[in-house]
């Protein structure tokens, strides 16, 4: 039993990652972006890469600083993705954002489908650990540690405000000089770069990668996360993750359930939207939290 | 000096205008919700899907009268539509326009794993419905030899004929067209003036759904594949149509989705099948950042 | 008296010891769901089958792990992590395609746990390390007996080709293998293919227009498509709408019985495709088992059935020779495999840990695929 949750753990730590991430960008700064999974893609075959074809030297010699080297690098890379996909789509409004970002996540999955030097439609296989489980374990968790706390630091900062005004009401942080094109840029490729961290850390995981792990579903998927824990809380988004990542695991005990478990995701996020939009998070908490997302329709 | 075969070419062109065609059915009930209520609608292309599996089940396992089948999937899928409309949507009408979508890809993923939970997941072939006979060009005009004209192709085309003008006269004539139009106008004047909103938005549904479901039938009879996950790529090319065409104006959404059909068609003719769905989204992508309001659509305005 | 008594027990509890059953945890990972669930559930009919009648004699007990891989590479490297990490199995059956075969093998190679793939064919598999082997042949075999298939003169009962068309699935390293392999013999041996004759598609794709349009230009002899039922069962059924004469040739990724639904019974007549087995082999081992099959499972014996029964008996095999359930020493009995009979034929693991076998040629029917001719390697 006790393996069997250990196996699970690294997972925890990737998905948690990949929900505060997509936190920032939909959560703390009210942009609804539906291509996560691309950025997380992005990271992945970037860190993987690093590790396969940058430095292989290192996989004996130096194992566990290639992982903070691929880490590294599929950070830098997803948040150049991130620039790149943000500054066009940013200027869109609500759900033409939404509906942006989602064809780029899909044109990035597609792109690697055609990519053969990194496996293109056949995967890309073999990636070595770099550590061993346990020390995987301490190693992502370290991660997930040090993401809550640039997080938190962000979000309680001068930044943090201005990203929360600007989530709130557009024009009128315009108005007082915030520069909301900066901030919403900013935001984005902050998200993006440590969802590219997830995927990097995913990629030694998993050892293999195969862009159909990288579809919207994955996109929605992390969505769920946040919703379900309550959009707009850290605290949310690591409950979501959590829940999200081990229900399936106790699923899995019964055949039955372990079928329709999709099917029981789908249902939460349609009842979580009709009859607690704070999520479980709000449950918990007492004041009036900044989990009142005004869209403020944006004209560029 | 090119190398292009124009028989070649014209394949493409055909091919492209029966997938297009397709994607035109599904793109209308995209293009008057969104009208209505601006809402995007992730689930319609589940509303696709089960026209198809409807489709096998009525026709293939129960048999029946392929008229009557196809009237019977277009009643199921309406219903269908109105059901979520009522459950998952209505509540949420008056909130923010995150809240909707959210809930759209929760229906999305409630309709395509709960088909797939009933239904199992293994494509079903659909049953012949007439005798697929195939046009050589080459019979009218020697220099196209080899070029053909499936049957299939041409129902398709022609239902989607059809159905937009049959959807043409209830918006432009009827009354409740009217109050449709009205509505994506201007939604509260006219709910001040006494339209029926519960009634149109639901008639909008029911209408958007019956024309996916039917072109849910087409897709069984031209790939003879019909499986619970065929709705989810097939509903966002056929918003690209919309967006394309112009979303909230109905001949933009069969004009969006003809073009998007002969793009598809050219690039997995002259290029590679694996960027066939890249094509969509780079259109998509394209349209939303420099011309959102699509080729037939005016900025701002939108029109039923 | 008493001391007579207490030899017995002591002798009949030695003895009894001696032959009570060994244990060995076996993990099988196969496509239960997905695109190749299909295969799986063939497979993993033949495996239980073997499974129980194994633990119906007295020798060894199995425990066997299952888990779904669900037809995609990273879920194949997952379960087989499962299978090592968490159920401790002492031997991996698995899987069905290649491509997930080769991402879970080197997990399994860099734990040293023994894998045996019982139906992966492309080349690269075993290549992982000395723990990972199969008991079926290899592409370059398989593609090679196409090609010759295809270039023999029909009066000696092949297809008298002389142009090719290839049609390859980019997203399966299966499909690319066996075309490649089928490329060089049937061009060394003199057919013909153009340098645009190799025309891709990826798994899931359901319109074949365009492609098939391009091949109708070519008029080819012979298309080479060495696909999944899935995606091959439609193409031909377009084909056939398209008026596209030429013959289609596969491998073993076309035996499944929706290959003929989803094509249509006008339209899949008269192609052919290698396989593993045939249930008309006259052979009394094939036939003993496709009785026992279908009086199992009430339905004729598929090709990957009989691979996944001969797979746990060659591990088992193995076990005996062995003599211990430990996963080097298993490794090392399994490698060293000679002369097992299975009913997929006689198998020998060679140097590189693939086995030397013959394989069938089968013709398409309106429903069914008969036997056309064996080939032997």
């Amino acid at each position: 039993m006790i393996d069997y949750a250990l196996q699970l753990l690294p997972l925890l730590a990737i998905n948690i990652i990949l929900a505060s991430s997509l936190g920032i960008i939909n959560g703390y700064c009210g942009l609804f972006s539906l291509g996560h999974a691309g950025f997380y893609a992005v990271g992945a075959y970037a860190g993987a890469s690093i590790t396969l074809f940058g430095f292989p030297e290192l996989m004996e010699t130096w194992p566990h600083l290639l992982l903070l080297l691929s880490s590294l690098g599929g950070m830098v890379a997803a948040g150049i993705v991130g620039i790149l996909v943000g500054v066009p789509c940013l200027r869109l409004g609500g759900d033409y954002l939404a509906v942006a970002t989602l064809g780029f996540g899909e044109i990035i999955r597609i792109v690697f489908l055609n990519f053969a030097a990194v496996g293109g439609a056949t995967g890309l296989t073999g990636i070595p650990q770099l550590a061993t489980t346990r020390t995987q374990t301490w190693f992502y968790f370290g991660a997930v540690a040090v993401t809550l706390w640039l997080f938190r630091n962000l979000i309680n900062s001068s930044f943090g405000r201005c990203v929360i005004a600007v989530r709130e009401d557009e024009i009128a942080a315009r108005s007082m000089r915030v520069n909301v094109r900066f901030y919403k840029v900013f935001s984005f490729v902050i998200g993006s770069a440590f969802a590219g961290l997830a995927g990097a850390l995913f990629a030694h995981f998993q050892q293999a990668l195969h862009p159909s792990n990288f579809t919207f579903l994955i996109s929605v998927q992390v969505l769920l996360m946040i919703v379900l824990g309550g959009l707009g809380s850290q605290f949310g988004a690591v409950l979501g993750a959590t829940i999200v990542t081990l229900l399936p695991e106790f699923l899995r005990f019964s055949e039955t359930l372990a079928e329709v478990q999709m099917l029981i995701f789908g249902l939460v996020m349609v009842i979580v939207m009709l009859w607690r939009p704070d999520g479980l998070a709000g449950l918990f908490r007492r004041e009036a939290g900044p989990a009142n997302k005004k869209d403020a329709h944006a004209v560029a | 000096m090119s190398s292009i075969d124009p028989g070649e070419l014209l394949q493409y062109l055909i091919n492209g205008l029966a997938l297009g065609s397709i994607y035109a059915l599904i793109a209308l009930g995209y293009t008057m919700v969104y009208g209505i209520l601006k809402l995007i609608n992730f689930a319609h292309g589940e509303f696709y899907m089960a026209g198809g599996i409807f489709g096998v089940l009525a026709i293939g396992t129960l048999g029946l009268h392929p008229a009557l089948g196809v009237l019977a999937v277009l009643v199921a899928c309406g219903a269908l539509a109105m059901l979520v409309e009522r459950l998952a949507y209505r509540p949420l009408r008056n909130k923010n326009r995150i809240a909707p979508l959210i809930t759209a890809l929760g229906v999305s993923i409630v309709l395509m794993e709960g088909f797939r939970v009933v239904f199992g997941a293994q494509p079903r072939s659909f049953p012949q419905l007439f005798e697929n006979t195939v046009y050589d060009l080459g019979e009218w005009f020697p220099s196209l030899e080899g070029v053909i004209v499936q049957q299939t192709q041409i129902v398709i085309f022609l239902v989607m004929l059809v159905l937009m003008s049959a959807l043409s006269y209830i918006v432009l004539k009827t009354k409740m067209g009217r109050a449709m139009r009205a509505l994506s106008f201007d939604f509260d004047a006219s709910r001040l003036m006494g339209v029926p909103i519960d009634r149109v938005i639901a008639f909008t549904f029911f209408l958007g759904a019956s024309l996916a479901g039917i072109a849910g039938i087409l897709v069984g009879m031209y790939f003879n594949n019909v499986e619970p996950y065929m709705g989810q790529l097939a509903g966002l090319k056929a918003f690209t149509a919309a967006v394309l065409g112009g979303i909230g104006v109905i001949p933009g959404a069969v004009l969006g989705a003809l073009a998007l059909g002969v793009c598809e068609s050219l690039v997995v003719g002259y290029g590679q099948s694996s960027y066939r769905d890249a094509i969509a989204f780079g259109i998509l992508i394209l349209m939303l950042t420099t011309r959102p309001w699509g080729l037939l659509g005016k900025p701002q305005r939108e029109k039923v | 008296m008493l001391r007579r008594l207490a030899t017995l027990a002591l002798v009949s509890g030695v003895a009894l010891s001696a032959t009570a059953a060994q244990n060995i945890k076996i993990g099988v990972f196969l496509p239960m769901s997905g695109d190749q669930s299909s295969f799986g559930d063939e497979t993993m009919s033949g495996v239980k089958m073997a499974v129980e009648e194994i633990n119906a004699g007295k020798d060894f007990k199995i425990e066997l792990f299952t888990q779904d891989e669900k037809s995609n590479p990273t879920d194949s490297a997952n379960a087989v992590k499962k299978l090592i990490n968490v159920d401790k199995v002492d031997v991996v059956v698995g899987t069905v395609a290649s491509s997930n075969t080769n991402a879970a093998a080197p997990i399994a190679q860099a734990a040293k746990v023994p894998l045996m793939s019982p139906t992966s064919t492309n080349v690269k598999v075993t290549d992982v390390g000395e723990y990972v082997s199969r008991i079926c042949f290899i592409d370059d075999f398989q593609g090679s007996a196409m090609a010759k298939f295809a270039l023999k003169p029909k009066a000696e009962g092949g297809l008298g080709a002389k142009t090719a068309v290839l049609v390859i699935d980019s997203s399966s390293e299966y499909s690319k293998g066996l075309s490649a392999a089928f490329r060089e013999v049937f061009t060394k041996n003199g057919g013909k293919i153009d340098n645009d004759g190799e025309i891709f598609y990826v798994q899931k794709d359901r319109d074949f227009s365009s492609l098939l349009t391009k091949i109708k230009r070519k008029k080819p002899d012979v298309v080479f498509a060495p696909g999944y039922y899935t995606e091959i069962g439609n193409m031909i059924r377009q084909a056939h709408t398209f008026g596209i004469t030429a013959k289609f040739l596969g491998g073993d990724g076309w035996s499944a019985p929706q290959l003929f639904t989803l094509a249509g019974e006008k339209a899949i007549v008269g192609h052919y495709f290698s396989d593993h087995f045939s249930h008309e082999d006259t052979d009394p081992a094939v036939q003993d088992f496709v009785k026992r099959y279908r009086a199992k499972y009430g339905k004729d014996a598929p090709g990957m059935a009989a691979l996944g029964y001969d797979s746990i008996r060659v591990v088992i095999d193995a076990a005996k020779r062995a003599g211990k359930v430990e996963r080097t020493a298993l490794m090392k009995a399994i490698n060293s495999t000679k002369g097992f009979k299975g009913v997929t034929g006689v198998i020998t693991l060679d140097a590189k840990r693939n086995a030397n076998k013959p394989l069938v040629i089968l013709e398409t029917q309106k429903d069914r695929a008969t036997f056309k001719t064996r080939v032997n390697p």
